[in-house]
């Protein structure tokens, strides 16, 4: 199909470009932007006055919870509420059950993701077999079947040996390792922020050290081995400090974090909101405001949504005992761009986190704004106010700790590989 | 969420959950209550008729002999129906969740649950999903709040010391876990008492706990130095399995109620326990039984305080 999009404001953060220009798709990929390309006939045309034209968002982390723990949600659902949020591409951890360790798993997840002609799911292979932290999994064989890069999602990793093991075979061919720094021994039994909330509330710690000192095991070893290492989910100010240095320092080495992260401190968790139980735990308002420092000077590359559907009643339990995480492909988009608000950040620099920078870390070419490349896009209206309430979200993931809440920004259209995948006029 | 879950729209208290948050007045209120149960406990006939026809549910998730006694006394003593239920919870089993049982016995037309659960927040839980009108008493969530207690430990203080605000207060030993301790502070603190003191090791004090308000002492021959109310607090034996103490024996050298440590706080200092006690662990015997000792009536106290309590919510 030729789709004309017109008027809107088309942002391509890879150019640092913003400006009003017509977009014109044709067999799936951006045929022109500004001037229709010659003899362009548009089989539909959008209007896209007052509306943004970005590349599609690129999540890092959503969490699509098939195969095993289809009761929390499905792809149908969570690939419905990633192009709703207008994510194009989504990064999915292995902690699926059984874990993404075995090449028929992977390739039947991906199968099913493609049948769908939604979001594109890449997903992340187990490092170890089982995730159990022991057994290196056969890595050619989940790159071949279409994994993306390598990781162990929450699981511990008690053997260091086993580690720097898994980094060397992973850097033997080149693979990324993905690693959410967290010590198992040091956050046992934790469940929050080793801060005042904390104390206050009488729940078990988290304290800042069991982030910083996996972190720092991970980054000698990542130096040791070669290996290309990504770090997830960084939550507190000292682990950023920690990042900058080793970037100075020469290291490749990226980092995400979590949309929740940039906004949210254990303050939130109030009267033991069960919804603000995410891992790693929201911490300190000085590490929320080191994370927004990390973000503004590039220390941190990318934002994800971490998106974790949770059942309602694993919810609805005493605070440690509640399974943690919170639903987030929907929400990206509007808190990234609040973020950037609040920043006083220009929006291509903001959409950036969300588009280029999980691109540059995938290394793929994935999502741009370029002609020849293929049409994922971000079709959506900036200035529009939406209250966040389940019947608004797609996802069978209920749980946002934002409920209830206002929030601007929201996609009117989602296409992929030029096909239009989303669509609303209202909601 | 900046709105209190214990205070009912019309500005009365609903709940009982934490004493965080209460007001000068609502906890003053509770004391002067409670001082006009006293006679009632004091007769021959020790019942008033103020609760009849509700019926009280004890919940307790986590075992108690000596709490939910006190709570049934106090029931029984309002004319209250009590229900005791003690709901074994195993990690393992998953049986019927916490939130299912509450409905089942709110349709058995109950009209206040008290509510005992190893995990903090479990009451604030349980106060979100009740009925309108069914009143939730806290009686210890995990480490987070046993407000009925506290409430009792500032009855007492309040009979042998007149007032609050010429006080010096140490509460002594494992912080960390004690929600006893967390809700001592808070009360200590909303009612004026200048100068509140915690004592331990730093493996039982909480991150930041200066930010309650509270100063922090190592040294307990120091930190007891001119103190007019010494709170005592259990030490657990699981302390010493998970690397914080290294035995009780060391803990009690240093953090144990001695004569002469005792000696260093005023000659008319008083001397409290939460209970049970660890004789030998955290309280000497010569102490727990000394004449400085207020441990029992601080549970002839408790009932009083508790009838405060319930009728009070009831009342709202």
């Amino acid at each position: 199909m030729n789709i004309e999009l017109r008027n809107g404001r088309v942002i391509d953060p890879a150019a640092g470009a913003d400006r009003g220009a017509n977009v014109y798709i044709a067999e799936g990929r951006i045929a022109a932007i500004g001037a229709a390309p010659a003899g362009f006939r548009a089989d539909r045309v959008i209007d896209a006055t007052g509306l943004v034209v970005s590349p599609g968002l690129v999540d890092l982390s959503a969490r699509l919870r098939e195969p095993g723990l289809e009761y929390k949600a499905t792809l149908e659902s969570e690939t419905q509420a990633a192009v709703a949020g207008g994510v194009t591409s989504l990064v999915c951890p292995p902690d699926t059950d059984p874990p993404l360790d075995e090449p028929g798993l992977v390739e039947m997840l991906k199968h099913r993701a493609r049948s769908l002609h939604r979001s594109r799911v890449f997903p992340l292979g187990a490092l170890t077999q089982g995730l159990h932290g022991e057994r290196l999994t056969e890595m050619a064989e989940l790159h071949d079947a279409g994994c993306i890069a390598f990781s162990q999602a929450d699981a511990a990793f008690t053997d260091l040996q086993v580690l720097m093991r898994a980094l060397e075979y992973a850097a033997t061919f080149g693979y990324a390792v993905w690693l959410r720094p967290q010590d198992a021994t040091l956050s046992r039994g934790g469940v929050a922020h080793d801060g005042e909330v904390a104390t206050r509330l009488g729940l078990p710690v988290i304290p800042v050290c069991a982030e910083t000192v996996a972190l720092s095991t991970m980054l000698i070893l990542a130096r040791e081995t070669g290996a290309r290492l990504h770090l997830c989910r960084i939550s507190t100010a000292e682990a950023v400090e920690l990042v900058r240095q080793a970037k100075r320092s020469g290291l490749a080495v990226s980092c995400d974090v979590a949309i929740h992260h940039v906004h949210l401190t254990e303050m939130d968790i109030g009267f033991f909101d069960s919804n603000c139980n995410l891992v790693p735990p929201l911490r300190g308002l000085r590490d929320r405001d080191a994370l927004r420092a990390g973000l503004a000077d590039g220390t941190i590359d990318a934002i994800c949504s971490d998106h974790t559907p949770v059942d309602e009643d694993s919810k609805q339990l005493p605070f440690a005992e509640a399974e943690p995480g919170a639903t987030g492909l929907e929400l990206l988009l509007p808190l990234t761009l609040k973020w950037a608000r609040e920043a006083g950040d220009a929006l291509p620099m903001a959409l950036a986190r969300i588009t280029t920078a999980p691109v540059r870390i995938l290394g793929m070419e994935l999502t741009g704004l370029a002609p020849g490349q293929s049409a994922d896009l971000c079709v959506f209206d900036p200035q529009a106010w939406w209250r966040v309430e389940p019947s608004a979200l797609y996802s069978q993931g209920k749980n946002t700790p934002l409920m209830g809440m206002e929030l601007q920004g929201r996609v009117r259209y989602t296409l992929v590989d030029g096909a239009i995948v989303f669509e609303t006029n209202s909601r | 969420m900046a709105f209190n879950p214990q205070i009912g729209t019309d500005g009365k208290l609903k709940h009982l959950l934490t004493i965080e948050g209460l007001p000068m007045e609502v906890l003053l209120h509770v004391l002067d209550t409670a001082k006009s149960f006293m006679s009632v406990t004091a007769q021959e006939v020790k019942k008033v008729p103020l609760l009849r026809g509700k019926a009280i549910f004890n919940l307790f998730f986590e075992p108690s002999t000596r709490t939910r006694t006190t709570f049934e006394i106090a029931a029984k003593r309002l004319s209250a129906d009590v229900v005791n239920l003690n709901i074994a919870t195993s990690s393992q089993t998953k049986g019927e969740t916490l939130l299912d049982t509450v409905a089942n016995l709110t349709a058995m037309h109950a009209d206040m649950f008290i509510v005992r659960h190893s995990q903090s927040g479990a009451a604030h839980l349980i106060a979100r999903h009740v009925g309108p009108g069914i009143h939730v008493i806290n009686a210890g969530d995990g480490r987070h709040a046993h407000p009925t207690q506290a409430l009792l430990d500032m009855f007492t203080i309040r009979h042998y010391k007149g007032g609050f605000n010429r006080l010096r207060v140490a509460i002594v030993g494992d912080i960390l876990h004690s929600r006893v301790a967390r809700s001592e502070i808070h009360a200590l603190t909303t009612l004026g008492v200048p100068e509140v003191r915690v004592i331990g090791p730093r493996t039982l004090l909480p991150r930041q706990v200066e930010k309650l308000g509270v100063q922090v002492y190592h040294d307990m021959a120091v930190g007891l130095e001119d103190v007019d109310v010494i709170i005592m607090l259990r030490l657990q034996q699981e302390r010493m399995s998970g690397a914080l103490l290294p035995s009780a024996g060391e803990f009690f050298k240093s953090y144990g109620l001695t004569p002469e440590k005792l000696a260093r706080a005023r000659a008319d200092a008083i001397v409290m326990h939460p209970g049970p006690m660890n004789r030998g662990i955290e309280i000497d015997s010569a102490v727990a039984d000394g004449r400085q000792s207020v441990i029992l009536p601080q549970v002839t106290f408790g009932i009083a305080v508790r009838m405060a309590v319930m009728s009070i919510l009831a009342g709202n």
